[in-house]
């Protein structure tokens, strides 16, 4: 186990080599730069900026400067918000997009889980096509659409939650988890209900209830194990749609999170900031799909390695 | 026993919270929560630049002039100033006051500031604003090395002397920018980079900045070495940032914040008939306009076809039916209002639409167009719901005019300033320009042939001779008399279509005294207080 986590761990190093440079190299494809603005600086004034921020070196020289100082953990000046270093920003940001993240997650499973169970086992009922319908519409609204519906209602109309900001009152946080667990928890649900039928069908569970164990005890000690592993293996994917779909929401709600900085970054060209970001969440994906394996591994033994 | 302990502790629980809220009340905290736009990118004076920073450093740093509610200049930290007869040295005379730290505020603070502006290594994106400075261009461009040379210096603590290359009568108004701003050197010194941070800053404004958390909030507290405290209501303001506007509308409505930053244009309507009376708009120092591409076909060498086109924009259906909130049809490039300038106008505006249509009609034909060879034109602009409506009506007024075909292209952001700027592909594009200070000037620079703004081409040996001229007379009739001169040649050329001035909109809420909006939308919280 601990050999194939070192091995899984040296082998993510190319693989976040790879993302730096073809980040580093794709956005400064993109026209424009950090310091283009609609008012144009003098000359001398841009030649200034670029000397302050090395940008005046030639590309290679950069990247290769870039990669060393990433390699010491230092993730550079951010270009747009000049008060600030990149790794400043991603550490105020990084607390609060992982507890709207972790918590949606968590709500997600839970609710996702106990939802597809109850429609599994309560097939073609009233209840299971009532789950499955509201699943389908949390999947089809992207939460663009999603979350600035809930704030008018929930927020203006009826006044209950508020409907933006962050760490004045707990239930600023409802809203936005509740918009970014949503399509989670619909996908979670169905999934959950598939593998549940599935299992309920199979050898091990007829044997169980032939040796006459109470039903209760079927589905939770049995069922429930077998039934949740495709769940498990989507908990990566997971984990990358949530991250994506704070970026939106971080917007939205206006949470000074990571996923901000993200948008804002690119629209700025702070190469920097978004280098920063690209990193940091690569690398985070990288180590829960590690993570994911190794539960993996822990529930279903046909996997586990020698 | 457990019952009664359960009892005592409730008890105690509640007339604890009755004192908590008793006390509360008594001293209520008057806060002032404000929608700043997108996050400031930085507050130190020198290197901020944008309007929400502006917001901030306006606040919690005061120049040597300053500005009261309506956006006249009134004095700051400096108590006066003297003017030479040539106008080209300012002395300006402090008053006694106060860093937060308790130091005094004195001309080498001055003279530290706007040296670090100009020098090359603090990276100023600002630091043009002081070319009328003697030596400051020089400096900023490594011409000098010494940044000693720049035209200022302390005579004593409390006077502070600028010797400018010209006259520059808008300087005063200029120095109200933050590049402008005194800055504490040994805070500087100690900290380098860090020293914005709230524990580290200090500052001399009326407000001190006590805490910055990047895209949540940025919290200012009245400050008690302000040398006019006592005229300071507001206890505190928190700026939110807020890019999202119907986000933040929404945070408005919802009661979470007394003061938006903007409106956004497709609420106006609803706004009107809701929350007419929360609603405040009023002119700004910018206008929104449509620029010719002069440098390349078709609207090289084709004036006719410039003024047909620029003619036949209705611009009062676009005011009224488009962005509708309160923004005025404009037929200069200059904002009609700015100070000592009389309004300029295009020569059609006094026609009537029929007769500006026949008139744009008979230019078309002139132009080698018409109805079997129409002109087929790129009309450009940067990716934005209201650009995008503009630009649809405008096309469909063109056609129904001329039967001229028009291909809209929208473009991001940056990608768009680039297009812009290297003048090849563009053909029409949007643009729009706010005045940096109140002088006609922040408009007529832009399309000095070297200007590094001017993405139409325009160039005109007399537009610039005419510039310089103004910028080195003194007498203030005489100056308005060029810049008139020169606006006139701009205007007569057609080389863009100024399409309406812009207005500052945003929702205040109605126990938010003291506010007043202006031109500049340059407001300070010093005069805001709240009664609620």
């Amino acid at each position: 186990m601990f050999k194939y986590t070192v091995k899984r761990l040296l082998g993510a190093i190319p693989t976040i080599f790879i993302i730096i440079t073809v980040a580093f190299f794709l956005i400064r494809t993109a026209p424009g730069g950090p310091f283009d603005k609609e008012r144009t600086v003098p000359p001398e004034v841009q030649a200034n900026l670029n000397a302050v921020y090395h940008l005046d070196d030639p590309l290679w020289q950069q990247y290769v400067y870039y990669l060393k100082n990433v390699v010491q953990g230092d993730f550079g000046p951010s270009f747009q918000y000049r008060d600030y270093s990149v790794t400043e920003l991603i550490g105020t940001g990084f607390p609060t997009s992982l507890t709207l993240g972790g918590i949606a997650i968590l709500l997600a499973l839970v609710l996702g889980a106990t939802l597809g169970s109850i429609a599994a086992l309560y097939q073609n009922s009233k209840i299971d096509y009532a789950v499955m319908a509201t699943a389908m519409t949390g999947i089809t609204i992207p939460n663009f659409v999603m979350a600035p519906l809930l704030t008018l209602i929930f927020g203006v109309y009826l006044s209950w939650l508020p409907v933006g900001g962050w760490g004045d009152s707990w239930n600023q946080a409802v809203l936005p988890i509740i918009a970014l667990a949503l399509p989670q928890i619909a996908y979670i649900a169905r999934l959950t209900r598939g593998s549940m039928i599935e299992v309920l069908r199979s050898n091990f569970i007829r044997t169980a209830r032939a040796k006459g164990l109470p039903h209760r005890s079927v589905i939770t000690r049995h069922a429930m194990k077998a039934a949740l592993l495709p769940v498990v293996s989507y908990l990566g994917p997971a984990a990358a749609a949530i991250i994506t779909g704070s970026v939106v929401i971080e917007q939205i709600f206006g949470i000074p999170g990571i996923g901000r900085y993200f948008v804002q970054g690119a629209l700025n060209r702070d190469y920097t900031l978004v280098m920063g970001v690209v990193i940091f969440y690569g690398t985070l994906i990288i180590l829960f799909n590690l993570i994911v394996d190794l539960l993996y591994g822990y529930l279903d033994p046909k996997t586990r390695l020698q | 026993m457990k019952i009664t302990n359960k009892i005592s502790l409730t008890a105690a629980l509640i007339t604890g919270s009755l004192m908590a809220s008793v006390s509360f009340s008594g001293q209520a905290e008057m806060v002032l929560k404000r929608g700043n736009g997108a996050e400031p990118g930085s507050l130190d004076p020198q290197i901020a630049e944008g309007v929400p920073s502006s917001h901030i450093t306006r606040d919690i740093f005061e120049g040597l002039t300053a500005e009261d509610p309506q956006g006249n200049i009134i004095p700051g930290i400096a108590e006066s100033w003297d003017i030479s007869p040539d106008g080209k040295i300012y002395t300006f005379h402090l008053r006694d006051a106060q860093w937060s730290n308790g130091e005094p505020v004195t001309a080498h603070d001055f003279v530290y500031g706007w040296q670090r502006a100009v020098n090359p290594a603090t990276g100023s994106e600002y630091s043009f604003l002081l070319y009328p400075v003697v030596n400051a261009q020089d400096i900023a461009n490594g011409k000098i090395t010494d940044v000693s040379e720049l035209g200022v210096r302390a005579i004593d603590d409390k006077t502070f002397e600028v010797k400018l290359n010209g006259s520059t009568p808008y300087i005063l108004g200029m120095i109200n920018h933050s590049v402008a701003m005194p800055v504490h050197k040994a805070t500087v010194d100690k900290y380098g980079e860090r020293w914005t941070k709230p524990r580290n800053i200090v500052t001399n404004g009326a407000f001190h900045l006590t805490e910055w958390t990047p895209q949540s909030r940025i919290v200012i507290s009245k400050s008690d070495t302000y040398w006019d405290k006592s005229a300071v209501k507001l206890d505190k303001v928190i700026f939110y940032p807020t890019e999202d506007q119907n986000a933040e509308l929404k945070r408005y409505r919802a009661g979470e914040l007394d003061w938006t930053y903007e409106v956004p244009n497709d609420q106006i309507r609803w706004i009107k008939a809701n929350l007419a009376d929360e609603f405040r708009a009023g002119n700004y120092l910018g206008t929104y306009y449509y620029g010719f591409n002069t440098e390349q076909p078709p609207f090289k060498d084709n004036i006719n076809l410039r003024k047909a086109l620029s003619m036949a924009v209705d611009r009062e259906i676009l005011t009224d039916k488009i962005v509708t909130a309160g923004e005025v049809p404009a037929y200069s490039l200059v904002v009609p209002g700015v100070t000592g300038y009389e309004p300029i106008y295009l020569d059609f505006k006094s026609l009537s639409k029929e007769a500006r249509l026949a008139e744009a009609r008979r230019l078309y034909k002139e132009a080698g167009y018409s109805k079997q060879n129409p002109l087929t034109v790129e009309l450009r602009y940067n990716t934005n719901e209201n650009h995008k409506k503009i630009a649809i009506a405008i096309a469909s007024m063109w056609k129904n005019a001329f039967g001229a075909k028009v291909n809209l292209v929208n473009e991001e952001w940056k990608v768009y300033l680039e297009t812009r700027k290297q003048k090849k592909v563009t053909q029409i594009f949007r643009a729009g320009w706010i005045g940096d200070y109140n002088d006609p000037n922040t408009f007529l620079e832009l399309f000095l042939s070297d200007s590094g703004l001017n993405d139409i081409g325009f160039d005109s040996a007399e537009y610039d001779k005419l510039n310089m001229e103004a910028s080195l007379e003194k007498d203030p009739a005489k100056r308005a008399a060029l810049l008139a001169r020169a606006e006139r040649i701009f205007l007569d050329s057609h080389s863009l279509a100024p399409i309406y001035h812009y207005v500052v909109k945003r929702m205040v809420k109605p126990y938010v005294k003291g506010y007043s909006i202006n031109v500049m939308d340059h407001s300070r919280d010093k005069y805001i207080y709240l009664e609620k």
